[in-house]
């Protein structure tokens, strides 16, 4: 479903990524662990074009975006991949990014409105059966700023369903929840998960990346330092740096 | 920094500037009359308006630091009769004769015609020089003969002259108000008016040299001016009357009038005695009536002018906030010289008076062949500055939104455009409502400027009522009342609006 080749992106001077790949096949869950600044949030943008590259390409459901270094960039082709990608995976943000001026109902109906042309009444029905989905239905009308941290969480989530993605991106989606909130968060993305969906989770709820995910992998400086199934990799780590981090998020 | 310094030094100052203004304002109250104060002084302070233009007084084309005219020949004479010296004094004519009851000058002598309604304010001397209104038309035209064919034509004349009011009178024309004589001609060569209606001096000076224009029809209203001086300078009206004598019969008076082709078988009149002589322009009783009337009067000409202020103000914004936006957008997501087109654009409009810029618009443009009504030159000169405000408004708005915003709909599958529209703008907009009706409300105030091209608003009718009734408190008073009546209800919608949208961005 996606997959990334020879990724290398800098800024400026620093390089970040020098090579990396990793493939993300269909229904699997991979979650993105390792310390703040090495990368797991990056790579997420990278996947949908929030993150521009310098080398390799990602490739998602058969649409390349290339890095711009390389021979086959097309700089006027990109625009039509973005909206090809963006369309098919869904993404959800550390800070929510809901639309203030907007109700949670309009919030979840503007999109596939007005970017897929489904008919506004199409458009509420779904939203009403995806706030159901997320526990909210009785919030229809308020607005972002009406919400908890966690309700407003869910309501992006049901936001980015309602453009009925193949995959969906998490990117650290409960590190600003209070942590009395983080629970009604992770049980709404378990259940997505269970559905079957395809997902990209970076986060640092070690607990929740060993319950849920068919893949798990352990980013340091831009580099992937050991990929493997959660049980191995949790309970049997190969490489010292994987035990370093893990040893203190295990206390 | 102490405190207690500050302040006292703060104290200090404000006593320099008391005291400086204090002994600039003292003039003349050491002597018993003004005429007794110019002879032991040995200066003539003469009031008079330069922009008001030749053959009056002004400024010499050649020798532009220097003042010129009949006005100019004529006092100078009356002051070497005197055996002083003139010290000039420039003053708007719309105030001069309030100027001159302030005590700013001795005597005020420039075009002032003897009107009944001038004279509870001020005291006349005898008639200087006999005036007669005239009709200039383009030479091309043949539709206008006479007075009567000013009838549904848009006639030009000057600001707070018998002219105008003998057109008001007549009924059924359109007039047009101007403050200086240049334009009236310059709109009449354009086709932007059908006639104008000036006194004779004017429309000969001005018309004659021009082979675009001619004068039609007898000279008409025939009126007098005369030198004006406070109500209690008996003694330096009666000094003028004599010296007028003299000049008269010297012939000397003859001799200037002559010199700049003013001179005509009309002024013989000025040898009559003053009892012979019929006071003042024949103009419909019912004007004559008009000299105190209750202030009330005055509103149904306030409030047409509040009327045109309202319409300038909200087009002009409206068309502000829309070419604003189009900068703002250009400013931030164009390419670089898109970019540099939006700068320059906002730097040149922000950083030029709105007064040039109108002038260009009007009076320049038709220069490369492109006249616009003073209608249309005023929303637009008004809108495009304003433009560049609201441009750098709505950029700060823009920008304050956080980026995540962008991000989260264009991962929802928006295109730029589409994120900007739907999710950008009208958070923005919200950020911008307060300084936007900052804007709004000095618009609304500057929209006064525009009376330079000719557009009668709010402003421009009171000056108009106050210096014809010489009524400035109490009109000034109902003025600002109106403008404030008018501003104050768009601050409390602001406030209720942004309330109101600020309402949904409560934090939990």
């Amino acid at each position: 479903m996606i997959e990334i080749h020879n990724l290398s992106k800098r800024y400026d001077n620093q390089p970040l990524f020098k090579g990396l790949h990793l493939t993300i096949t269909k229904g699997s869950v991979v979650t993105l662990i390792g310390p703040s600044g090495s990368g797991k949030s990056t790579l997420l943008r990278c996947m949908n074009g929030l993150e521009g590259f310098q080398k390799g390409h990602i490739s998602v459901n058969g649409q390349k975006l290339y890095g711009t270094h390389e021979q086959n960039y097309n700089k006027a082709q990109v625009p039509l991949t973005l909206k090809n990608i963006r369309r098919k995976v869904g993404m959800v943000f550390q800070q929510f990014n809901l639309f203030p001026h907007m109700t949670v109902l309009h919030n979840i109906t503007e999109s596939p409105t007005h970017v897929l042309g489904i008919s506004q009444v199409e458009a509420e029905s779904n939203a009403i059966s995806l706030l159901k989905k997320v526990h909210l239905e009785g919030k229809a009308e308020s607005h972002p700023g009406q919400l908890s941290g966690g309700e407003q969480q869910r309501v992006a989530i049901a936001r980015a369903l309602a453009m009925m993605p193949e995959a969906m991106l998490f990117d650290e989606p409960t590190s600003s929840l209070d942590p009395e909130m983080i629970e009604e968060v992770l049980a709404v993305i378990k259940d997505l998960v269970s559905e079957g969906m395809t997902t990209v989770i970076a986060t640092h709820e070690m607990g929740f990346a060993r319950d849920v995910s068919t893949d798990v992998v352990f980013l340091e400086k831009g580099e992937i330092i050991e990929e493997g199934e959660p049980k191995e990799l949790f309970s049997n780590p190969r490489n010292d740096r994987t035990k370093a981090f893990l040893s203190r998020f295990m206390k | 920094m102490n405190y207690k310094l500050l302040f006292t030094r703060c104290i200090l100052l404000l006593q320099i500037c008391l005291s400086v203004i204090y002994f600039s304002s003292t003039n003349s109250f050491a002597y018993q009359n003004t005429l007794e104060k110019v002879k032991s002084s040995g200066v003539l302070i003469w009031g008079f308006d330069a922009e008001g233009g030749a053959p009056y007084v002004f400024h010499d084309p050649k020798h532009p630091s220097k003042l010129i005219g009949f006005e100019v020949e004529l006092v100078e004479a009356i002051a070497r009769e005197l055996g002083v010296k003139v010290q000039h004094f420039q003053n708007a004519w719309d105030s001069i004769l309030l100027s001159l009851q302030r005590g700013d000058f001795d005597i005020a002598l420039n075009g002032i015609e003897i009107t009944p309604d001038r004279e509870p304010s001020v005291l006349f001397t005898r008639p200087y020089y006999v005036y007669a209104e005239q009709i200039v038309v383009r030479t091309a035209d043949n539709r206008i003969n006479s007075l009567e064919d000013l009838r549904g034509k848009k006639v030009g004349t000057l600001y707070n002259t018998v002219a105008k009011r003998m057109l008001e009178e007549m009924g059924g024309v359109t007039v047009n108000i101007y403050s200086g004589q240049v334009e009236p001609f310059k709109d009449l060569s354009l086709s932007r008016i059908d006639a104008v209606f000036v006194d004779l001096p004017i429309a000969s000076y001005y018309a004659m040299p021009n082979p675009q224009l001619r004068l039609v029809g007898e000279p008409a209203g025939e009126g007098y001016y005369g030198i004006a001086v406070r109500k209690e300078d008996t003694a330096l009206a009666e000094e003028m009357n004599n010296i007028i004598e003299k000049l008269l019969r010297t012939g000397e008076l003859k001799k200037i009038y002559s010199r700049w082709g003013l001179w005509n078988a009309s002024q013989e009149k000025l040898f009559l005695h003053e009892e012979l002589l019929q006071k003042y322009t024949e103009i419909p009783a019912s004007a004559l009536e008009k000299t105190s009337p209750a202030v009330i009067t005055f509103l149904p000409t306030l409030l047409k002018g509040a009327l045109v202020t309202v319409g300038i103000s909200i087009l002009s914004m409206m068309f502000a906030v829309g070419l604003g936006l189009l900068l703002a957008i250009m400013r931030l997501y164009g390419n670089t010289w898109v970019q540099k087109i939006s700068t320059a654009y906002i730097e040149i409009y922000r950083g030029t008076p709105l007064l040039i810029q109108l002038y260009i618009l009007y009076y320049g443009l038709p220069n490369i062949g492109i006249t616009l009504s003073a209608f249309a030159a005023a929303i637009l000169g008004l809108g495009m500055n304003y433009a560049a405000y609201e441009a750098e408004i709505y950029r700060a708005g823009i920008q304050s939104i956080p980026k995540g915003q962008t991000e989260a709909a264009l991962s929802l599958g928006m295109s730029k455009r589409l994120a900007l529209k739907r999710i950008i703008l009208p958070q923005a907009f919200r950020i911008t409502i307060p300084p936007m009706t900052n804007d709004f409300i000095a618009l609304f105030k500057d929209s006064s400027l525009v009376s330079v091209i000719a557009m009668v608003e709010l402003t421009k009718s009171y000056s108009i009522l106050a210096s014809a009734s010489m009524n400035f408190f109490k009109l000034g008073i109902i003025t600002a009342l109106l403008y404030f009546g008018m501003s104050y209800p768009l601050s409390l919608y602001a406030r209720k609006l942004e309330k109101k949208l600020r309402l949904h961005d409560r934090n939990p």
